[in-house]
């Protein structure tokens, strides 16, 4: 029988950008592939001002991330899965932030001269801010129309300040403006024909997801003077409309919101304040680190309480009735709500917060000016260019696809503003700048590299916060003092350092093994060539994490491959260090995500 | 040298052994050797060969006397015994721990230099008297911490780093242990593990003296073109004669093999060497016929390698001293003092 050895994977392409790109995991999971690893170096070294441009190139607000980002690279940290915690990145952004000196002085220019065409942004929110960044400088005359009578969408509306100083926003809010947007505030866009009319070359719609989720239940029309949705009552909290609360209050809903409106109510009167869900906490919706804070302000959190009714005397609201349920998941892992058979709980209140979701809602868009909207009236946007059916009209933010974050925005703004760019420029919106990339030898002497290569074994810092008593009495007071610079310090030491990239040269390897033996965490492997799979289970530790590739070289003198799962890399660079004859190098790989025509860069 | 240590993070899916250790609890402190020096491979298959046995590291001592190679015992280990000692002295230390204490296993790392040369009374006699206890030289034909002079081992084919002729007939370590009686002798080559780690496994399981002649390149003074010591040389003329698969007790029971193929060696412990010919014309039991094989081998330019001879019914030198099984250390007094009783009896039989 003729049995044929598999021929096996192909050797990896490096000149493909990606494939470095994706082992920067922070990088690869930020929607705006903001430079992790590089300005968190600059952190160590105090460089700030330097650190905290590389950000507000890629995200626009690293003041206001660095407090509130939802942190999607956080959970993708190498850190991790090598030991138990990420590195907190979040929180190092603010360090960068909170010790940066002016950047006015590295500002991009702003054309005397402007290019002619005109782009309106409704609504000023994160969105529509990014999209005002990145076409003022290419000259393009930009006018952003917010309702409210300042800019900054649910930065400022919904965003409690004991989380975001007004000051944090406002400075990065106006950095924006002051590049000369035209800003028309005070003023809701009632419709969009009218706008057009208005002859702008393009518009972008940045008006969020501004509908809060009600409850139907009996006794919501009789109590409803002390039953408030989640997003309006925080609303009328941040504008001054608001300023008390009664004692006993109920947050319905598991989600961020909820977790902010008992956060505020603790400090406007609220004494019990108890967040009641329906799901188990598994299943919750907010953010880890949110129900942590919640809980450290003594609030009560409830799961597994469905809402019955609002139980009410004489119009006014005294609990609310719930029913006990346990999750019973069935053969295709669908959840369902099983009554526990108990009697309902009735749980006295004097206000309840109804934070369940929030929805879209597009009453000024006429339906017959070409945007096609679906079945859940989302409108048709393409994902990559944001364009709607109407070529002139571009969608972002919470706007397109539904709530989701501030980051998330601001990397819909820029995919928009490349997009409203090529279109008025009339070229192909589908033939999209690439990203920038170099790879670059970090090798400083024999032993000795441009990166502190040693890894540093510290558990995650905790964020110091104000104290309680004190915090809880004064609404505006910033909860979390953040790292302090020697704090940053040590945090910023334990990034792995992942864009700096072990490059393999296979015609210098002798295989000798010495990199084999080194490695810590058993990446490296010389071995007969397979299929992915088989030699994802051939390796010293099987790779079992698919998500991570493998770097696989061409063959080698002996006939194997060199074989790296790049899964746990430490990117401490000892094979470099144990190579004889540098087939191995430490390169660090530099990704700048592409922007509307870049003119500038930090 | 690396300025770093080694991090501590290891692969959280690390597989343990039989003793709850990972592999990497086997290593020792960071190695100072030239990077790529075959000797750090030698650790790493003593790492792998310890973790595989499920070796408890307090029950083991590892010595050497002076060279690189001499220096390893400090890269593998750290938990285990040591004694690093003089020049070619080794040998007689190994002698008197692996008397004194029988409860340990020993391990034993010299060079080329280290045992063909300044300790080479050492070595022999150490074979003669069958000291129980594997004796790894890593050779790689040069003295490499003395930075890079001929050794007794470097064929006379091989020339020095700068061109320099060598003017003297090699020692061949192995066919030297087959004349002397070594009843456990193999080759390796650092470059290849899969060989090796089993070789090293059998070598510790054998109860005797075990001899593992490792070639190990030295990649700063003897791994250049024309050297019959270095990486691409060993690849190119390696003749391996004999396949070995170390099978542990445990294991004895799946171990399944055509038999047609396969020579089993039991050792004490249950512990099986199994043997695939790789060269018809060899017999690891007849040790003449070994030792033609070998000349005429090294003669036509071969690194002959594998196990090359294997006796397990000598007696070791534990045996020959009829020593009590119990470490000396251990005696108590009343082990040692005879009662009244016994010396009065012997003292009567003294009477006449
Ligand atoms: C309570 C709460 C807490 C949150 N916390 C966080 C957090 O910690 N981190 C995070 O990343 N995200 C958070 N989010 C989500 C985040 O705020 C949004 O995803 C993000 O602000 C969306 O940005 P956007 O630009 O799409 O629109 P928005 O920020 O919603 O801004 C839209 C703007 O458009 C204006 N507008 C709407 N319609 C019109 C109109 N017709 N004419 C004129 N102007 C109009 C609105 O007044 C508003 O200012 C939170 C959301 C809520 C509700
Ligand atoms: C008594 C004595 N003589 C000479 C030396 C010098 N010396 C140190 S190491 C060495 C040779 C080591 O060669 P080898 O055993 O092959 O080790 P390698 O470094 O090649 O691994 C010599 C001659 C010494 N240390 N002590
Ligand atoms: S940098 Fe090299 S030695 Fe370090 S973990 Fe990565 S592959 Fe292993
Ligand atoms: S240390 Fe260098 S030469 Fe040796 S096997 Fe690794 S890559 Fe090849
Ligand atoms: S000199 Fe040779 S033997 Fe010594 S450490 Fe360097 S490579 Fe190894
Ligand atoms: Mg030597």
């Amino acid at each position: 029988m003729n049995v044929q050895r598999p021929l096996g994977m192909r050797p990896t392409d490096i000149e493909d950008p990606q494939f470095f790109h994706k082992i920067v995991d922070c990088q690869w999971a930020c929607p705006t592939h903001t430079p992790v690893p590089e300005y968190i170096r600059l952190i160590a070294q105090r460089r700030y001002t330097e650190a905290y441009l590389i950000n507000w190139y890629s995200n626009v607000f690293p003041g206001v991330l660095g407090r509130t980002c939802d942190r999607p690279c956080e959970p993708a940290c190498r850190r991790g899965r090598v030991e138990d915690k990420p590195v907190a990145i979040c929180r190092l952004k603010r360090v960068a932030a909170d010790n940066a000196d002016s950047i006015d002085a590295y500002m991009p220019e702003i054309p005397a001269e402007k290019n002619g065409k005109r782009v309106v942004c409704v609504g000023g929110g994160p969105a529509s801010l990014t999209v005002a960044r990145d076409l003022l400088p290419l000259g393009y005359h930009v006018t952003v129309i917010e309702r409210d009578k300042q800019s900054g969408g649910m930065m400022r509306s919904q965003i409690p300040s004991f989380r975001l100083p007004d000051r944090v926003l406002d400075e990065e809010v106006d950095r924006i403006l002051d590049m000369g947007v035209e800003h028309r505030v005070g003023e809701s866009v009632s419709s969009m024909k009218a706008l057009l009319d208005e002859e702008y070359d393009a518009v972008f719609v940045g008006t969020g997801a501004p509908r809060g989720r009600d409850i139907d239940v009996p006794g919501r029309k009789e109590a409803a003077a002390n039953i408030h949705v989640g997003i309006e009552w925080l609303m009328s909290v941040s504008f001054d409309h608001l300023d008390a609360v009664g004692k006993r209050v109920i947050v319905l809903g598991g989600g961020n919101t909820a977790m902010d409106c008992c956060r505020t109510a603790k400090r406007i009167g609220g004494e019990d304040v108890k967040v009641i869900v329906r799901s188990p906490r598994e299943t919750m919706k907010a953010s880890p680190w949110e129900i942590e804070d919640a809980e450290g302000e003594d609030v009560d959190i409830w799961n597994n309480h469905v809402p019955l009714e609002f139980v009410h005397e004489d119009g006014r609201l005294t609990g609310m009735r719930f029913e006990k349920v346990r999750a019973e998941y069935d053969a295709d892992g669908k959840r369902s709500l099983v009554p526990t058979g108990e009697e309902p709980v009735l749980v006295p209140c004097d206000d309840v917060l109804v934070a369940i979701g929030q929805d879209n809602a597009f009453p000024w868009i006429e339906r017959d000016i070409g945007i096609d909207f679906n079945r859940w009236d989302l409108p048709d946007v393409d994902p990559v260019t944001m364009q709607s059916n109407n070529k002139r009209i571009f969608f972002g933010g919470d706007a397109a696809f539904g709530p989701e974050n501030i980051i998330r925005a601001v990397s819909h703004g820029h995919h928009a503003a490349i997009s409203i760019d090529l279109y008025c420029q009339g070229k192909d919106l589908t033939d999209r700048p690439p990203p920038q990339h170099n790879l670059i030898s970090q090798k400083m002497g024999m032993h000795q590299w441009s990166y502190h290569n040693s890894v540093s074994e510290v558990d995650r810092h905790i964020v110091p916060h104000a104290e309680k008593g004190i915090a809880l009495k004064d609404l505006h007071l910033e909860v979390e003092l953040g790292f302090d610079e020697q704090l940053g310090f040590d945090e910023a030491m334990r990034c792995l350092n992942c864009d700096v990239q072990t490059v393999f040269t296979g015609p210098k390897c002798i295989e000798c093994d010495a990199c084999v033996d080194i490695c810590p965490v058993d990446c490296l492997n010389f071995i007969a060539n397979g299929e992915e799979q088989d030699l994802r289970e051939r390796v010293r530790v099987p790779a079992t994490n698919t998500e991570q590739d493998l770097y696989v070289s061409d063959g080698l003198p002996t006939g194997r491959v060199m074989v790296k799962d790049e899964d746990l890399c430490l990117h401490c660079g000892l094979c470099a260090e144990r190579c004889p004859t540098n087939a191995w190098d430490m390169q660090k790989f530099t990704y700048i995500e592409a922007q509307a025509r870049d003119t500038w860069r930090p | 040298m690396s300025y770093i240590r080694k991090p501590a993070f290891q692969h959280p899916n690390l597989p343990k052994n039989e003793i709850g250790l990972t592999r990497r609890d086997y290593e020792g402190a960071m190695s100072t050797l030239c990077a790529g020096c075959g000797h750090d491979s030698v650790s790493a298959a003593i790492i792998e060969a310890c973790y595989a046995l499920g070796v408890e590291p307090h029950r083991l001592a590892k010595l050497s006397g002076i060279g690189c190679s001499s220096k390893t015992p400090t890269y593998f280990l750290s938990k285990s015994h040591g004694f690093n000692s003089v020049h070619g002295r080794m040998p007689s230390i190994a002698t008197g721990a692996s008397m004194a204490n029988t409860g340990l296993k020993y391990i034993g790392v010299s060079g080329d230099g280290d045992s063909a040369s300044i300790g080479l009374g050492q070595f022999a006699h150490a074979i003669r008297r069958q000291v129980n206890m594997l004796y790894i030289i890593e050779n790689n034909g040069t003295y490499g911490l003395t930075k890079g002079q001929f050794s007794a081992t470097n064929d006379r084919a091989s020339v020095g780093r700068k061109g320099q002729k060598n003017q003297f007939d090699p020692i061949d370590i192995c066919s030297l242990a087959i004349q002397l009686g070594a009843s456990f002798v193999a080759r390796g080559f650092s470059g290849d593990k899969a060989q090796l780690v089993p070789l090293i496994e059998s070598g510790m399981a054998h109860e005797g003296f075990a001899l593992i002649d490792v070639v190990s390149p030295c990649v700063t003074f003897n791994n250049h073109l024309g050297s019959t010591k270095s990486f691409d040389f060993v690849r190119e003329h390696n003749n391996a004669v004999m396949a070995t698969d170390f099978v542990p007790a445990r294991e004895q029971i799946h171990a399944e093999y055509d038999k047609g193929e396969a020579v089993d060696v039991q050792l004490h412990d249950d512990c099986t060497i199994r043997l695939r010919k790789l060269d018809d014309d060899y017999d690891p039991t007849d040790r003449a016929s070994a030792l033609k094989y070998l000349a005429d081998h090294h003669d036509r330019g071969e690194v002959v390698t594998g196990l090359l001879h294997v006796d397990t019914g000598i007696e070791n030198l534990r045996d020959k001293a009829q020593l009590v099984d119990q470490p000396l250390n251990e005696l108590v007094e009343r082990d040692l003092v005879p009662s009244q009783a016994l010396l009065d009896e012997v003292n009567q039989r003294r009477r006449w």
